[in-house]
């Protein structure tokens, strides 16, 4: 099976992110690839491992960009692509979808196409939805357990109400969430072979499409506002006492 | 302007972000409902109880199951007909998908997640919180139509009006189906999550309950599982006085103590209930990025250091295993229960 698994480079979970002269920056915390794209390349080497086949890691970007795509590569991916171009300026999420349907489409044979539920940056989520919507693929968003027979595809989808289980044909577009399964970590090896493998690059000219302008204009950005909370301990002679105390005072906010 | 709100609902239900959506969009003007699926007739009917003014009614067997392809190709053919100047979703699992979907059909850009907006003229602007909150974008997009998702309980929900009704026009079903639905593994009953309006969480700390009386034959990590889940069950007895749910920290899920779906935090699940509890939950950063913008947070925690105190309204310093259960019963008695 061609399996491809797209991942982004964000920064770090625990990263204080500030905005500073009208950008968000994260000071001195490290970039990696964005979480959840660890399960993406899970759920892609599960299958390979499960039916055979090559995983593919794909990444649109700058330099910046080959820092999911190494993760990707120590973790057990085969090979990694990486899409730059000088005219590429950054773009919404709805543009790397335009850009990844049409890798997708130039790579010729891919039969899934795997992509984190979101980025936690942008944190759109929409990515994977609008890339099958232009491939004219299924898409198969928030997979928690996958089964590939033949060209025929069961899946079942984390949903507000439980899971609905989903049959597709392939090539089809799935989007992981957790359930897939802990993301394994870089062996020694992995790492190693990821520091030396040479990741090839393609222009949008070899992909065979324009820079896409972002449908959506981010005027401004700001912090986001500091709770000013003060913390009133609570204490009493017992907990019988303390927990009255408490049930009194939420009450008192008349929230329920 | 003219707004259409797509109304989400699992089997007739309607999520109640669908209505808060239909609330926002009342702000703006004229408000089209659209519901698709079948067995609709209760749900038209809420849909203007709410204050939809007209609703398009998309009934067909081949709708029965949410399908994202088929769903997208009937709001695409209707829009060929009536052509409305904003589009709103809830930003629901399904409504985030069809508008995004939405939004390559129509030719045009999609503001996501959206927790505060204004119109100036045609032109809408919209804040929506980026890095998991920590930071928060204004956008727009000055391409037509406009489509908005809205987060849940981010605007208030309207209150319904008994027996108002409006113009019911059925509209066709889309083609194009790319899935089958086969069925559902439901989840055990109860409030989701992100519906919640109380939400008690646990996190690592449930499992330091030493006075639990173990089942024999327990290795240390099943005794740790065995411990922590009977905590969890001492939560669950408390969010049900309050009628609310039970949720985790990311701790509490990696550790095998509960499934995945209740997690809460930037890898789980973003809530904002009116009241969260933190119990036995430190507070790490991922964590609170889930949960900040509940209206009022009250942690309970041994440890006093805890970073979770930060961000309290008021907390207790103290053995949750004592606190949560004096305070099921003082809940109990308060709410007559």
């Amino acid at each position: 099976m061609k399996l491809v698994a797209c991942v982004k480079t964000t920064p770090d979970t625990t990263a204080t992110v500030k905005v500073e002269n009208g950008k968000p920056t994260w000071g001195e915390a490290p970039l990696v690839i964005n979480p959840w794209d660890e399960y993406t390349v899970e759920a892609a080497l599960q299958l390979k491992e499960a039916n055979g086949g090559t995983v593919t890691a794909i990444s649109v970007g700058g330099e910046e960009a080959r820092i999911a795509l190494k993760h990707a590569l120590a973790m057990g991916a085969d090979e990694a692509l990486l899409i730059s171009d000088p005219a590429l300026k950054p773009v919404d999420p709805q543009g790397i979808a335009l850009i990844l349907a049409a890798v997708l489409q130039k790579l010729g044979g891919v039969d899934l196409a795997f992509f984190g539920r979101q980025a936690i940056d942008d944190d759109s989520g929409t990515t994977p939805a609008q890339a099958a919507r232009l491939l004219g693929w299924p898409a198969l968003t928030l997979v928690s357990v996958i089964k590939v027979d033949g060209s025929n595809l069961r899946v079942e989808r984390a949903i507000e109400e439980g899971r609905q289980i989903v049959t597709a044909r392939l090539p089809a577009v799935i989007s992981l969430v957790k359930d897939i399964g802990e993301p394994r970590y870089p062996s020694f090896m992995g790492i190693r072979r990821a520091s030396k493998i040479e990741i090839p690059t393609w222009s949008l000219t070899q992909i065979g499409i324009p820079a896409p302008a972002s449908v959506v204009e981010y005027l401004s950005v700001m912090d986001a506002p500091v709770r000013e909370v003060v913390c009133e301990l609570v204490t009493g002679a017992n907990p019988q006492e303390i927990a009255e105390h408490l049930a009194d005072k939420i009450l008192g906010e008349k929230l329920l | 302007m003219n707004t259409l709100v797509y109304i989400d609902h699992f089997k007739g239900e309607a999520l109640p972000a669908s209505w808060e959506a239909v609330g926002v969009a009342k702000t703006l003007g004229t408000v089209t409902g659209l519901v698709i699926g079948s067995g609709l007739e209760a749900l038209t009917k809420s849909a203007f109880e709410y204050g939809v003014d007209e609703i398009l009614v998309a009934e067909d067997a081949a709708l029965t199951d949410y399908r994202a392809e088929l769903y997208a190709s009937t709001l695409k053919q209707a829009f060929s007909e009536r052509n409305w100047d904003v589009l709103f979703f809830p930003t629901t699992s399904r409504g985030r998908e069809l508008a995004a979907m939405a939004a390559i059909d129509l030719n045009t850009g999609v503001l996501v997640d959206v927790v505060a907006l204004e119109a100036s003229g045609e032109r809408i602007t919209a804040i929506r919180p980026t890095y998991s909150g920590k930071v928060l974008a204004k956008v727009t997009s000055s391409l037509k139509p406009q489509i908005v998702t809205l987060r849940g309980r981010a605007f208030p929900k309207p209150s319904p009006q008994p027996g108002k009704s409006g113009t019911v026009t059925k509209i066709a079903a889309g083609s194009g189906a790319l899935t089958e639905v086969e069925g559902y593994s439901t989840a055990e009953g109860g409030v989701s999550l992100t519906d919640a309006n109380v939400i008690v969480s646990g996190g690592r700390g449930l499992a330091e309950n030493q006075s639990a009386q173990l089942p024999a034959g327990l290795d240390a990590k099943q005794g740790e599982i065995w411990r922590a889940q009977h905590g969890f069950t001492m939560l669950k007895e408390m969010a049900d006085v309050l009628g609310g749910a039970v949720g985790a920290s990311r701790a509490a899920v990696d550790a095998g103590y509960v499934p995945y779906a209740m997690q809460v935090g930037q890898t789980g699940k973003l809530v904002s209930p009116n009241i969260y509890f933190a119990c036995g939950i430190s507070g790490a950063i991922q964590h609170l990025a889930g949960m900040r913008s509940s209206k009022l947070i009250v942690a309970i925690n041994k440890d006093p250091d805890a970073p979770i105190f930060k961000l309290a309204r008021f907390g207790v310093v103290g053995d949750l295993f004592q606190i949560i259960p004096a305070l099921t019963i003082a809940f109990k008695q308060r709410l007559a229960k």
